[in-house]
C-alpha cells in the first residue's frame, strides 16, 4: 500500500547560497504546486469522511437540537414550542430517575470492566504473548449485544434458566437476576462487562506494548516487585491510553440500550429504565419526538461535560513517556 | 481525481438505489400488500388470498408476516418512511394512537354491516369521528388453562373448576382451588398445615406479568366481574379509573396471591423466555389464564394434558372476560387503494372468514366463521366452550372490550411500571391513584 504524504518544503533542494533568486522562486513555485496537488488529493481522501460527518453527524445533531424546541410526531409538521420540552424534562421525575439508573449502570459497568480489563491486559503482557489467548479473550465481543442479551436472559431466567438451575442444585435460593429491582441493573452491567471486557483489555494491551521493556528490566535489576513495577511503571505510562479508553467506554456505557431492550424492557417498575431506553420509548413508542430530542440534547451535554472533565483530570493529551 | 469522483458518484448512486429498493413496501399497480403478525394464521390467509386472486383476475396479494414486536416497530417506521403496506392487521391497543396520527383510511363505503359480526366487534373500530377504520376479522376471550393431571391429583373435578367463584375478601372457591393446587418442595399443599410459601415447587397459578394497562390475561377477569371498567365510557373514555377503590381492592387481592405463594411471583415471569404457557408446560404452574390465541400453544405442548375452564363468577354474579377483536385496516397512503378496499371487503366476508375458521387457529368475527372454527377445534379434540360460552351465554357472562382512548401509548408508559411496582415490589395499591391522576392529566390536555 502506498500512502501519499506531503513533503515538508524544507526538504526541497533550495540551491546554493549564491544561487540566483529565480532558482529559489522556481523551487518555491514547484513546492506550492506540489502542495496544491497534495491538497487536492487530501481533499479527495477527506471528502468521504467529511461527507459522512456532515450528513450523518452534524446535520442530524443540528436537526435534533432544533426538534427539541418543537412538538413533533414525525407525521405532521413540527410545531415550535420554545423551551416547553426542557421545562417538562426538569419536572419529569421519570427522567431524573432514568438519569440515576443510567449513572448507577455506568458506575458498575465501567468500574468492573476497567479493573478486569486492566488485570487481563497486564496478565497478557507479563505472562504470555499467545495470540490464541488474545483471540479467546476477544470472543464475546464478536457476538452482537442483542444475541448476548437474549442468551443471558435465558441462562438467568429465575425458573427455567440453567444458571438458576445450578444455583438451585447447590441448595441455594434462586436469584431473580433480571426481574428484581436490586439485581437488574448490576446484572445488565455485568452482561455488558462480559461482552466488552476482552475488547477493552486488548486496547489496554496495545497501550502496554508501547512501554519499553528495558524499563521493566532496569526495575528488575533494582529488585522491584511485580506490584511495584505495576504501580511505578505500568500505570503512569499507560495513563494516556487508559484515559482515552475510559472516555470511549464511558460514552459507550451511557448509551446502553440494546441489552436493556431485550432483557428487561426497562422493568421491573422502571428499575432498569436507562436514559436511552426512556428516550426511545418517548420517540418511537409515544411519538413525542420533540421531548425525546430534548432529552437527547441533555444527554449530549452531560456526555460532553464528562468527557472534558475526564480529559482534564486524566491529562489524556500528555504522555509520561520520554 | 476523476476516478475518485466517479467512485464517489457510483457510491452515492448505489446508496440511493439501495434505499429505493428497500423502501418500496407498497408495490402499487396490481398488487395489494398485506401485513400480519401471527405465523399460525399465515396459511389461512394465504388460502384466502388464493381465492381472492381467483375472484379478481389481475390482482395479487403480497402477504408479509413478522413477529408481534417487530411488527409494530416496522409498521411505525413504514408510516414515517412512507413505505406502509396497503392493508395491515390492526389491534385495538394501537388503534387510538393510529387514529391520533391520522394514518388510517375510513372504511365507511365498504358497505360492512355491524350485525354481520359477533356483537360489539364492529363498533370498537369506529373512531371518535364516528367513522369506521377497521373491518372485523376475529375475536378472542380469556379462560383458565389447567394441567389435567395436577387437577386430578389434587382431587378437583373438572365440574368444580367450571363453577368456581371468587370475591376480593377471601378469594372464594377460586382461591381455595388455586391454594390446593399449589405444592411446596416438601409436597405440602398451599392450604395445608406447614406449607412453605418461600419454596414452592408448583404454583397454583402461573404469572403473566403485572398486566400493564389492561390486565387482559391477568387481573381483568376479576376486576370486571367485580363491576369495574377501565374508563368512564365504554369507548373513547376521557378518564381512566385505576384510582377506583373496587379496582384497587381487586388488585390488592390478586397480587396478594403471590405473597401467599399461590400465584408465581413477578420474578418468574419473562416475556420472551418464560411466559405463562412455558410455566404450565414445564410443570412449574398448574393453571394459567390465557387467551384463545394461545389454544394451539397449550394443546401443542409436549407431554402436557391440558383442559380449559371459564373465568370464575365474581361479586356481580357473572363471569367476565375481555372479548377482543382484531381488524384489517387500510393505510391512508396505500398505493393500491382500490385493490386494498376489495381485499379488505373480502377479508371481512363470510367466505374468507369460513376459510380461516376451518384452520382451527382463531375465532373469525362472523358467526359462520366462528362455527367453522369451533368445528375445526372439535375435530382436533379440543373443547373450546370455555372461550365461546361467555359470548353466547349473556345471562351468566359479561364480556368487555380493550380500553380504547386517546394517548394509549402514554397511558401504557405510565401504568406499566406502577402495576409492576405493586406486584414486584409490594408497593401499596393506593399509589395507583396518583398514577391515575397523571394519566387523566394527559388525557385532559
Amino acid at each position: 500500500m502506498t500512502i501519499a504524504s506531503s513533503s515538508p518544503p524544507s526538504r526541497l533542494p533550495l540551491g546554493d547560497a549564491t544561487g540566483a533568486g529565480t532558482d529559489r522562486r522556481t523551487a518555491r513555485r514547484a513546492a506550492a504546486r506540489e502542495e496544491r496537488g497534495d491538497g487536492r488529493l487530501a481533499a479527495v481522501f477527506i471528502a468521504p469522511a467529511l461527507l459522512g460527518f456532515l450528513v450523518f453527524l452534524l446535520w442530524p445533531t443540528l436537526r435534533g437540537v432544533y426538534l427539541s424546541f418543537t412538538r413533533f410526531n414525525l407525521l405532521t409538521p413540527a410545531e415550535w414550542v420554545g423551551l416547553d420540552n426542557y421545562v417538562r424534562m426538569v419536572h419529569d421525575p421519570i427522567f431524573w430517575d432514568s438519569m440515576g439508573v443510567t449513572v448507577e449502570y455506568v458506575l458498575v459497568n465501567i468500574g468492573v470492566q476497567t479493573v478486569s480489563a486492566l488485570a487481563i491486559a497486564v496478565l497478557l503482557q507479563r505472562l504470555t504473548q499467545s495470540a490464541v489467548l488474545r483471540g479467546i479473550v476477544l470472543t464475546p465481543y464478536l457476538m452482537s449485544n442483542v444475541v448476548a442479551g437474549i442468551v443471558w436472559l435465558w441462562i438467568l431466567d429465575t425458573q427455567l434458566g440453567i444458571g438458576n438451575e445450578i444455583i438451585a442444585g447447590l441448595g441455594l435460593d434462586r436469584v431473580p437476576f433480571l426481574a428484581d429491582e436490586t439485581w437488574a441493573v448490576p446484572t445488565i452491567a455485568l452482561i455488558n462487562v462480559w461482552r466488552h471486557v476482552g475488547y477493552t483489555a486488548l486496547l489496554l494491551f496495545a497501550g502496554l506494548m508501547a512501554i519499553p521493556n528495558d524499563m521493566y528490566e532496569a526495575a528488575k535489576v533494582d529488585g522491584a516487585s511485580e506490584w511495584r513495577m505495576f504501580r511505578r511503571i505500568t500505570m503512569p505510562l499507560l495513563r494516556p491510553v487508559l484515559a482515552v479508553v475510559l472516555i470511549m467506554t464511558v460514552i459507550g456505557s451511557f448509551q446502553v440500550f440494546d441489552t436493556v431492550a431485550v432483557t428487561t424492557a426497562g422493568g421491573p417498575a422502571n428499575a432498569t429504565n436507562v436514559l436511552q431506553y426512556y428516550i426511545y420509548g418517548a420517540a418511537f413508542g409515544r411519538f413525542q419526538f420533540g421531548y425525546a430530542s430534548a432529552m437527547s440534547v441533555a444527554l449530549l451535554v452531560v456526555l460532553s461535560a464528562i468527557t472534558v472533565l475526564q480529559y482534564r483530570l486524566t491529562r489524556a493529551g500528555q504522555s509520561d513517556l520520554g | 481525481m476523476r476516478t475518485a469522483a466517479a467512485l464517489t458518484g457510483a457510491l452515492v448512486l448505489s446508496l440511493a438505489t439501495g434505499c429505493g429498493q428497500g423502501g418500496a413496501a407498497g408495490a402499487g399497480g396490481n398488487t395489494v400488500t398485506y401485513w400480519l403478525w401471527d405465523a399460525n394464521q399465515l396459511p389461512a390467509y394465504q388460502a384466502c388470498a388464493k381465492d381472492f386472486e381467483k375472484r379478481n383476475p389481475g390482482l395479487k396479494v403480497k402477504i408479509t408476516q413478522m413477529g408481534w414486536a417487530d411488527y409494530w416497530t416496522k409498521l411505525t417506521a413504514s408510516f414515517i418512511a412512507g413505505t406502509e403496506p396497503d392493508v395491515f392487521t390492526d389491534h385495538i391497543q394501537k388503534f387510538g394512537q393510529f387514529a391520533d396520527l391520522k394514518v388510517l383510511e375510513p372504511l365507511d363505503d365498504l358497505g360492512l354491516d355491524d350485525a354481520a359480526y359477533q356483537p360489539g366487534l364492529a363498533a370498537n373500530w369506529r373512531g371518535q369521528d364516528g367513522r369506521r377504520y377497521g373491518a372485523p376479522k376475529d375475536w378472542d376471550t380469556v379462560a383458565l388453562f389447567y394441567n389435567r393431571k395436577m387437577v386430578k391429583e389434587a382431587g378437583l373435578g373438572t365440574g368444580r373448576l367450571n363453577s368456581l367463584d371468587w370475591n376480593p375478601r377471601d378469594g372464594g372457591s377460586f382461591e381455595k382451588a388455586i391454594a390446593h393446587l399449589t405444592v411446596d418442595r416438601n409436597g405440602v399443599r398451599g392450604d395445608e398445615e406447614g406449607f412453605d410459601k418461600h419454596h414452592v415447587a408448583v404454583y397454583g397459578m402461573a404469572t403473566g406479568g403485572a398486566g400493564d394497562a389492561d390486565g387482559q390475561t391477568t387481573w381483568s377477569p376479576f376486576a370486571a366481574s367485580a363491576g369495574w371498567h377501565y374508563t368512564d365510557k365504554a369507548r373513547w373514555g376521557t378518564e381512566y379509573r385505576y384510582g377506583d377503590k373496587t379496582f384497587q381492592s381487586v388488585i390488592d387481592w390478586y397480587f396478594g396471591l403471590a405473597e401467599k405463594g399461590y400465584l408465581a411471583p413477578f420474578t418468574d415471569y419473562t416475556d420472551g423466555a418464560n411466559p405463562a404457557t412455558a410455566q404450565v408446560a414445564s410443570g412449574k404452574a398448574a393453571t394459567a389464564f390465557d387467551g384463545a390465541w394461545m389454544i394451539s400453544s397449550y394443546y401443542g405442548a409436549e407431554g402436557l394434558d391440558v383442559g380449559t375452564a371459564p373465568t370464575p363468577i365474581g361479586p356481580t354474579g357473572k363471569r367476565a372476560t375481555m372479548m377482543n377483536g382484531l381488524a384489517d385496516s387500510i393505510t391512508k397512503n396505500a398505493r393500491n387503494k382500490e385493490g386494498a378496499r376489495k381485499w379488505v371487503r373480502y377479508l371481512a366476508s363470510n367466505e374468507c372468514q369460513r376459510t380461516v375458521g376451518r384452520y382451527g387457529i382463531v375465532f373469525p368475527a362472523t358467526p359462520d366463521g366462528t362455527a367453522a372454527a369451533v368445528a375445526a377445534y372439535r375435530k382436533k379434540g379440543i373443547d373450546v366452550s370455555a372461550f365461546t360460552g361467555p359470548v353466547t351465554d349473556k345471562k351468566n357472562s359479561a364480556t368487555f372490550s380493550f380500553p380504547i382512548t386517546d394517548y394509549a401509548a402514554d397511558v401504557y408508559a405510565l401504568i406499566r411500571p406502577a402495576m409492576q411496582d405493586v406486584y414486584a415490589n409490594g408497593a401499596p395499591v393506593s399509589g395507583l391513584s396518583r398514577t391515575n391522576d397523571q394519566i387523566n392529566l394527559v388525557l385532559g390536555q
